[in-house]
């Protein structure tokens, strides 16, 4: 009987020291992107991102009775599998994170959500990984997106074909996990919808000449070329010796092509060429450009990805009363989809006090997120034209 | 009739002018090789990372000139400063010579252990360019980009097809021509140019009647310096700047000068079109060709392309493979080492 009691006494005296810890908890977010390697160029800004939604949570204290909130950053190298899961398991282990932000390409990704993640039961919210084959991997229902697969940038590129009236288009891409499934995205698509890929090629990055890839593309003949490369890439050696060579007039240009530098690089032989980027006119996107502004970064690519991927992670939280990641897996869908109050960026300590009182939220953030599937952003484009030797935004789609 | 003329003109957009173009620019590289392998008797894998460095260089001053409002167009600033960046290799190569591979000439070291050195001075190099300039595409070509545009071509033939002529590619093939020419003469006619061949054919024979080998070792650098810069800029003219592709090329410029004969100068300029337009060749794809070429409407279903593009360096290998059993001399007859 004495012992019972005791042992009653441990437990009640355990639960309080237990209900203080709460009270002054400190969470950790992983911040995990490539910050050497192909994107270093983008990432520094990814993660300004994800960390001005934790550092705004973090002030507002209103998560789970005012935890404090800080991020670690990991570097994924973007590249090298290996590194990236190394990374991981130190952060996972050693600094006891709860949740990932990231990874970023969809290789490294892959590994990571596998090896790490997987096996530690830890959330993952990636703002950019793209691949297609990662919406049916297997992820105890741990792993997210607020970036769309490029699954559906094939679609909405089919779509912008079929307006234009294009009925047949050669295919080149660059040889990679990117390149490959975007490719194929766009092939299927197209080709369901009735159009004719006369030729779907690879072409490698990093080479000196391109002429005689652009010569099989002009044997096999197309009204336009679609080039699923990158702008500072193969991809614009592609446009030029197509351009050179008169083989093609007009470009179709996938998100890794769309870049301020390569209408300035090629000049005006590009106007009258398109493509898809992903991107946004809610009001959400205005925001949080001027939000990114005040906080010293620039909104650029997956910028508001990154804002999004580590909202969603904290309001899931919030909702299910927990930062254990097996607890709150299941309320990322709930916060980011209706029904519920519009929760847009700079309003999350709003958004954490409904969720504490008990309602819901349906959180648009900065990218429209709309998460769909397994758990990835539907997808919103921009569709440009190149004119006058500029990116335009032709619509929204 | 049309047809038959659209065909040629294909082919020429596609296959001939680009392998004429890249045959050039291999042949002068392969003639550096050639060179140094001849005289100095070893295989300088430095090569195309001199030719990286001679870029280099060359861009920089044409990036300061462009800075002063200079220019000679329509043809491209580089090759106004195409003198100061040979003057920096030939100073780079000089140098080379005097902190390594003199040492190793004087211990009369076999041809392998040169070669081993000259692999040590690549990565030097290697690292030296990309620090300098970055591992980056650097653009440097201006004035006027074509000779002949394919649709001012189609405008004036009113054929469905038509021909581009890029200046860089004109200028690549008249430099080479020159270039030949020049370097025929100076190893024939000149007394410097006598006295290379006499040391190349016997080192101590040529020490015995009065010809200064370190006078030799010195012009052979030089001239190796102006070529390797000459083809890298046309090279870079023609296609992009980038360290890395410059690396790459050394396996087809040593393609050529192997299948041409190594030390045989005219073996390397035929070998550096060989290559080239094996590659050039091998890798199109005939479908339009064949439409315009055979009489009627019939055009083949594929692309009739024998091997697809990812493989252009495989044909260089194969080329390489193919002479070292058949003629491992070369074609021309040159020298094993």
């Amino acid at each position: 009987m004495k012992r019972i009691l005791f042992a009653t006494a441990m437990a009640a005296l355990a639960s309080t020291a237990m209900g203080a810890m709460v009270q002054a908890e400190t969470i950790k977010l992983g911040v995990i992107l490539g910050y050497t390697g192909p994107i270093e160029s983008l990432t520094p800004d990814m993660a300004a991102g994800a960390e001005l939604a934790i550092k705004e949570v973090s002030k507002s204290g209103a998560l789970l009775g005012g935890a404090k909130v800080i991020a670690v950053r990991g570097d994924t190298t973007c590249i090298d599998s290996a590194a990236a899961i190394a990374t991981t398991e130190r952060l996972v282990t050693s600094d006891r994170i709860n949740a990932i932000v990231g990874g970023d390409c969809s290789g490294v990704t892959t590994a990571m959500l596998q090896n790490v993640a997987l096996a530690n039961g830890i959330v993952m919210v990636s703002p950019s990984a793209t691949s297609p084959a990662l919406s049916t991997i297997k992820d105890n229902g741990l792993f997210f997106r607020t970036a769309p697969s490029d699954a559906r940038q094939g679609q909405v590129l089919t779509a912008v074909l079929q307006d234009k009236g294009v009925k047949s288009a050669a295919l080149t891409y660059t040889n990679n996990d990117y390149g490959k499934g975007l490719a194929n995205s766009i092939k299927t698509n197209f080709e369901k919808a009735g159009g004719k890929i006369t030729i779907s090629a690879a072409h490698e990055d990093g080479k000196g000449d391109y002429t005689a890839e652009v010569g099989a593309l002009a044997a096999a003949g197309g009204e336009v070329l679609i080039v699923a490369g990158y702008l500072n890439q193969g991809g614009k050696g592609i446009i030029q010796a197509a351009l050179d060579t008169g083989a093609f007039e007009t470009f179709v240009l996938p998100d890794g092509m769309i870049g301020d530098s390569l209408p300035k690089d090629i000049g005006s032989d590009l106007n009258g060429s398109y493509g898809t980027v992903p991107g946004t006119d809610s009001p959400g996107a205005i925001k949080f450009s001027e939000m990114a502004k005040a906080a010293g970064f620039k909104a650029g690519p997956f910028t508001s990805e990154s804002y999004d991927a580590a909202a969603l992670i904290m309001l899931a939280m919030q909702a299910a009363g927990s930062s254990q990641s097996k607890m709150f897996k299941d309320k990322i869908m709930g916060v980011a989809n209706a029904p519920g109050i519009k929760i847009y960026p700079g309003e999350l300590a709003k958004a954490l006090k409904i969720l504490k009182d008990g309602g819901e939220i349906d959180y648009v953030g900065a990218s429209a997120v709309e998460l769909i599937g397994a758990g990835e952003s539907a997808g919103n484009y921009r569709e440009i034209l190149v004119s006058g030797g500029k990116n335009t935004t032709a619509r929204f789609r | 009739m049309d047809d038959i003329f659209n065909a040629l003109i294909l082919l020429s957009n596609f296959v001939i002018v680009p392998g004429m173009a890249y045959g050039s620019q291999l042949a002068i590289g392969a003639l550096g090789v050639t060179l140094v392998f001849g005289i100095l008797r070893f295989s300088n894998f430095a090569h195309g990372d001199t030719m990286a460095f001679g870029t280099m260089a060359t861009i920089l001053f044409t990036w300061l000139l462009q800075g002063w409002g200079v220019s000679i167009k329509p043809l491209p600033t580089a090759l106004l400063a195409l003198p100061f960046g040979i003057a920096c290799t030939v100073a780079l190569l000089l140098l080379t010579d005097r902190w390594i591979y003199r040492f190793y000439r004087r211990q009369r070291a076999a041809p392998i252990v040169f070669l081993i050195a000259s692999v040590g001075v690549m990565f030097i190099l290697n690292g030296l360019v990309r620090f300098i300039i970055g591992p980056n595409d650097q653009r440097f070509a201006d004035g006027e980009r074509f000779i002949m545009k394919a649709r001012e071509f189609k405008r004036l033939t009113g054929l469905s097809e038509g021909v581009a002529f890029k200046t860089s590619q004109g200028l690549t093939i008249l430099t080479a021509l020159i270039v030949a020419i020049v370097l025929f003469w100076f190893l024939n006619r000149t007394r410097a140019g006598k006295s290379m061949r006499a040391y190349s054919d016997n080192e101590d024979l040529a020490l015995l009647s009065g010809i200064n080998p370190e006078r030799v070792v010195l012009i052979t650098w030089t001239i190796t310096a102006a070529l390797a810069t000459i083809a890298g800029v046309l090279y870079g003219l023609d296609k992009s700047f980038k360290p890395f592709t410059y690396f790459q090329l050394l396996l087809p410029i040593f393609a050529s000068a192997i299948v041409g004969g190594l030390g045989n100068p005219l073996g390397a300029i035929a070998g550096g079109f060989v290559v080239a337009f094996s590659e050039v060749t091998i890798t199109y794809a005939y479908r339009k060709f064949l439409a315009y070429a055979i009489p009627g409407d019939w055009a083949p279903e594929g692309l009739v392309q024998l091997l697809s593009t990812d493989y252009k360096f495989a044909v260089s290998f194969l080329i390489l493979v193919l002479v070292l059993l058949l003629r491992p001399t070369g074609i021309f007859g040159g020298r094993t080492a």
